[in-house]
């Protein structure tokens, strides 16, 4: 019987995974497993700390490392105590767009500011999905939810953009239907110190395609027809590329200068 | 004889370098009157010992970074106050279900709300039992001099390693800001965490008295930690009854079925006690220098509870089948009442002495004159 190379890195009993026909959470999860292989990261230096979310469960069962799966919103700052004590192991948060820019809003903003040495991928589906398809803070204006049946009257985030201004070392934006540049962006970032964060605009079969009637592939065909490179796209498209990328010392070396000079 | 050494330190400065003394190497928190001097105490002391210090953007940031230390195999900890001990109960909530070490140390003031800011009150102590959604317990302590505070943080510790839990430790402004002489042995004991053996799982265990070992991140084992409910190998499990009753009750047996253990109280005159007094932090210094006021006239019994979670019941069922009343002063419109009242369960009258705001102590005068009038 022939394996998948990447078998060795899923959990075999959390497999076949719970995630919805059409998702992209098993792109995202194969961009990253890729990017890791490459980069010859030891899974068992690894360690992967999840929120609440679909995203969340990315890594927490289904990858064969180390994991945390935390309360919602809380995964960087459970990875920065890790990262903090163990200086040594590579720490990845995958987390959703509610989990990270909503809930966890203030210690993103912050972990970027701090420039704290983690990488934190987050998987922007557009609404809360997990809990039905609720509005969340990166779902486009007029887009109906189940808390906006009327359209949403509010603006999204541009989490890229905010991220990469608070002060983070490595930023980028991509989608499930840009998945070379993703696993590029990935492998760069795992080779880098300090605050590093990709986003991955991801279709939502279920909550938003359902809500819309665009079957997975459609949602696909979106994602390509709706994005554009970063400088080149308008204030309705998704904007695609690397935000910024920086080389200043990640919060374990500035610790370090402090106490040691 | 001796190999203790004397300090001059405030309740919040010995609840600091209790930690130390316990081998806390890892504190992240936020500003907070008054518990702010714990803090700033390991700011300066934690990276010259090769530890980590960290200030949160917010109490909730800081108990999670608590819990991925402590994975990372820290012992770890932090202080807030009211506010912010409100913040730190889903972390809380997280780490008793995680069976994470680890220290919450809450200097309360009067609340509720921003209440009045750095103003001594007694009014978390329920907060402190059952804060958190959903069925749990945890050891909390509570100090009643700087001795204490020294003392019991390192048996807070401690205790949190030994039993893989969160713990509470209960002070209050009154006692942070006191300043006396502390007895500082030169060494003291450190409760190793259990690391597994085998293929011992990471979440379950055959005796219930004993938590499972801890095995720490890095080290291959593809653990899986959730703070939902999971197996004995962290798998979730989120829809089957007897998984999830198997583990609750475990993570109460844990603590319960260790309460003599963990039970720690000071009883005086309790034998031949004509009235008794029930009482914990500040407010136990001033119940044991009312029965001194009033030594010669009036019996008194004092129990001075130093665990409030959970209770040491013994010496409350014998003050009370030896006093003919017993009284509750507190800082609080009534919680530490509750139990006195439920453990007495009418052996003998209970009575109320409540102060609450001002930030003012209970003055042992008062109490003196109160305690008068009930032995008649």
């Amino acid at each position: 019987m022939s394996v998948h190379s990447l078998h060795a890195f899923l959990r075999p009993q959390a497999l076949p995974t719970v995630f919805c026909p059409g998702c992209g959470n098993g792109l995202v999860a194969g961009a990253i497993l890729r990017a890791l292989a490459r980069a010859q990261v030891d899974l068992k230096k690894a360690v992967f700390v999840a929120g609440i979310g679909c995203a969340a469960w990315i890594p927490s069962p289904h990858f064969l490392a180390d994991s945390l799966h935390v309360a919602h919103g809380r995964a960087i700052p459970t990875a920065l105590g890790i990262k903090l004590r163990r200086p040594e192991l590579q720490v990845i948060v995958v987390g959703g767009d509610g989990d990270i820019a909503g809930i966890g809003g203030n210690h993103l903003l912050h972990a970027a500011r701090r420039n704290a040495d983690l990488l934190v991928i987050m998987v922007n589906n557009l609404v809360y999905a997990m809990t039905g398809g609720q509005v969340g803070p990166t779902t486009p204006h007029g887009l109906p939810t189940s808390t906006t049946p009327y359209g949403n009257p509010e603006y999204p985030l541009d989490v890229a953009g905010v991220v990469a201004a608070a002060g983070a070392n490595y930023v980028a934006r991509w989608t499930t239907a840009h998945l070379g540049p993703l696993e590029q962006s990935l492998l760069k970032a795992l080779g880098q110190e300090g605050f590093r964060f990709v986003e991955v605009v991801s279709p939502c079969p279920a909550r938003v395609g359902g809500r819309l009637a665009m079957a997975p592939v459609e949602a696909m065909k979106w994602l390509q027809a709706h994005s554009k490179p970063l400088g080149q796209a308008g204030p309705e498209e998704i904007a695609l590329g690397e935000y910024v990328e920086r080389t200043r010392p990640g919060l374990l070396r500035a610790l370090q200068r402090v106490v040691h000079g | 004889m001796s190999s203790k050494v004397r300090r001059f330190w405030s309740g919040n400065i010995a609840v600091a370098e209790g930690a130390l003394a316990a081998g806390v190497d890892f504190y992240a928190g936020y500003p907070i009157t008054p518990s702010s001097e714990i803090m700033e105490h390991m700011a300066r002391e934690l990276p010259k010992r090769g530890g980590v210090f960290l200030q949160a953007e917010d109490e909730i940031a800081a108990i999670f970074m608590l819990i991925g230390a402590s994975w990372a195999d820290a012992r770890a900890m932090t202080a807030t106050s009211g506010p912010g001990f409100s913040l730190m109960q889903e972390g809380l909530g997280m780490a008793v279900m995680t069976e994470t070490p680890l220290l919450v140390v809450d200097v309360m003031r009067v609340g509720p709300g921003t209440g009045q800011a750095s103003k001594a009150a007694q009014g978390d102590l329920m907060q402190a039992r059952w804060g958190r959604h959903g069925d749990q317990i945890l050891p909390v302590f509570a100090p009643s001099s700087v001795q204490d505070c020294f003392e019991l943080t390192v048996l807070a510790v401690n205790t949190a390693e030994k039993l893989r839990t969160p713990v509470v430790l209960l002070s209050d402004e009154l006692l942070a800001h006191t300043w006396e002489t502390v007895q500082v042995p030169a060494e003291v004991e450190r409760v190793e965490r259990r690391r597994p053996q085998g293929n011992e799982p990471p979440f379950g265990s055959p005796e219930p008295r004993l938590p499972p070992p801890m095995p720490r991140l890095g080290d291959g084992h593809a653990l899986l930690v959730t703070g939902s409910t999971h197996d004995p190998w962290g798998m979730r499990q989120t829809s089957d009854a007897q998984t999830h009753r198997a583990l609750v009750e475990r993570l109460w047996q844990k603590i319960w079925l260790n309460r003599t253990e963990l039970s720690r109280y000071e009883a005086v005159g309790v034998e031949e006690a004509e009235v008794g007094i029930v009482a914990y932090g500040s407010v136990g210094r001033s119940a044991l220098a009312a029965r001194k006021l009033l030594a010669g006239n009036v019996r008194v019994g004092v129990v001075v509870l130093k665990t409030v979670w959970p209770l040491p019941e013994e010496p409350i069922v014998a003050l009370a089948e030896q006093a003919r009343a017993i009284l509750v002063p507190e800082l609080s419109l009534g919680q530490l009442l509750w139990d006195v009242e439920r453990i007495v369960a009418g052996r003998c009258p209970v009575l109320h002495f409540s102060k609450v705001g001002g930030g003012l102590p209970i003055y042992p005068e008062e109490l003196a004159e109160k305690l008068r009038e009930v032995a008649g």
